[in-house]
């Protein structure tokens, strides 16, 4: 691991809880959608806080691709989970929401996992082959 | 109250929705990003355009990327009947755990103990602050 390597980790972090946040902002003004209605789903995305989540969205989608590249999926994933921290912190600190103490425990507990996998190695390692045996599409792409 | 049921049950349907979709397309773009290999090392050697085209054309990103979309729908569904405080940690806790699982069974990763207690942990911790 590098410097590099953990802002793109950092990356992952921030962008998905943001982009999250406004999507679910922009689909409170949007309203419920029926199963009926599944079309307007597409409409949705005119609305300018949905659309703003969306590039955020693709911001965090692009360091994801790039830490998959080089990291486990199991490691990349509870990795980047401590931006569920950061968005407590943004609502204690940004937004002066009561934070509950159950919700401080889910930090900690969330924080611990971050600890256990970024001390362990990020890639599970191979050596006599990287592909699994008779995977003709990985051979490919080699 | 049957509009109440209604919408719960849209909402957990929604989050059976992402959870699956999001745990396929997370193995199929991980499997896919191996197949490729680093891509920033890659990007300094052979340029932006190439890494693109490079991952545009792999038949597990392409697949991978269709089961993001199914998940990235099921998710606008969801919170359009649900609050975000119910549907993203209870999606991402359980995406977690299928991740885990997933992960061990179909890109063979070495899940070891402290794996698994980090997928528990985070997922536990997620439940949790959204108490």
């Amino acid at each position: 691991m590098n410097l590099r390597k953990y802002l793109v980790l950092g990356g992952v972090t921030v962008f998905a809880p943001v982009g999250d946040s406004l999507l679910s902002y922009g689909m409170k003004q949007v309203g419920n959608i029926s199963l009926h209605n599944i079309h307007s789903l597409f409409f949705a995305m005119t609305n300018m806080w949905v659309a703003l989540g969306i590039v955020f969205l693709l911001g965090f989608f692009a360091s994801y691709m790039t830490a998959l590249s080089w990291a486990d999926l199991t490691y990349v994933l509870p990795a980047s989970s401590l931006g569920y921290v950061l968005l407590a912190f943004i609502a204690k600190f940004l937004l002066h929401e009561q934070v509950s103490l159950t919700r401080w425990l889910g930090i900690a507990l969330v924080s611990a996992g971050v600890g256990f996998v970024t001390t362990g190695p990020e890639l599970t390692r191979r050596p006599p082959r990287r592909h699994v045996p008779g995977d003709r599409a990985a051979t490919e792409h080699s | 109250m049957i509009r109440h049921a209604i919408s719960n049950l849209n909402a957990w349907l929604a989050i059976l929705a992402v959870v699956l979709s999001s745990s396929a397309g997370d193995v199929l773009l991980s499997r896919a990003m191996k197949q490729i290999g680093d891509l920033g090392q890659m990007r300094s050697r052979r340029g932006f355009l190439f890494v693109t085209l490079l991952i545009l054309r792999n038949r597990y990103f392409l697949l991978g990327v269709a089961c993001m979309a199914v998940s990235f729908y099921s998710l606008l569904f969801g919170l359009s009947w649900n609050d975000v405080s119910l549907i993203g940690p209870a999606a991402a806790s359980l995406t977690f755990v299928a991740n885990a699982i997933a992960a061990k069974i179909f890109l063979h990763e070495r899940v070891d103990g402290r794996r698994w207690a980090a997928a528990l942990f985070v997922a536990a911790g997620v439940v949790l602050m959204a108490v």
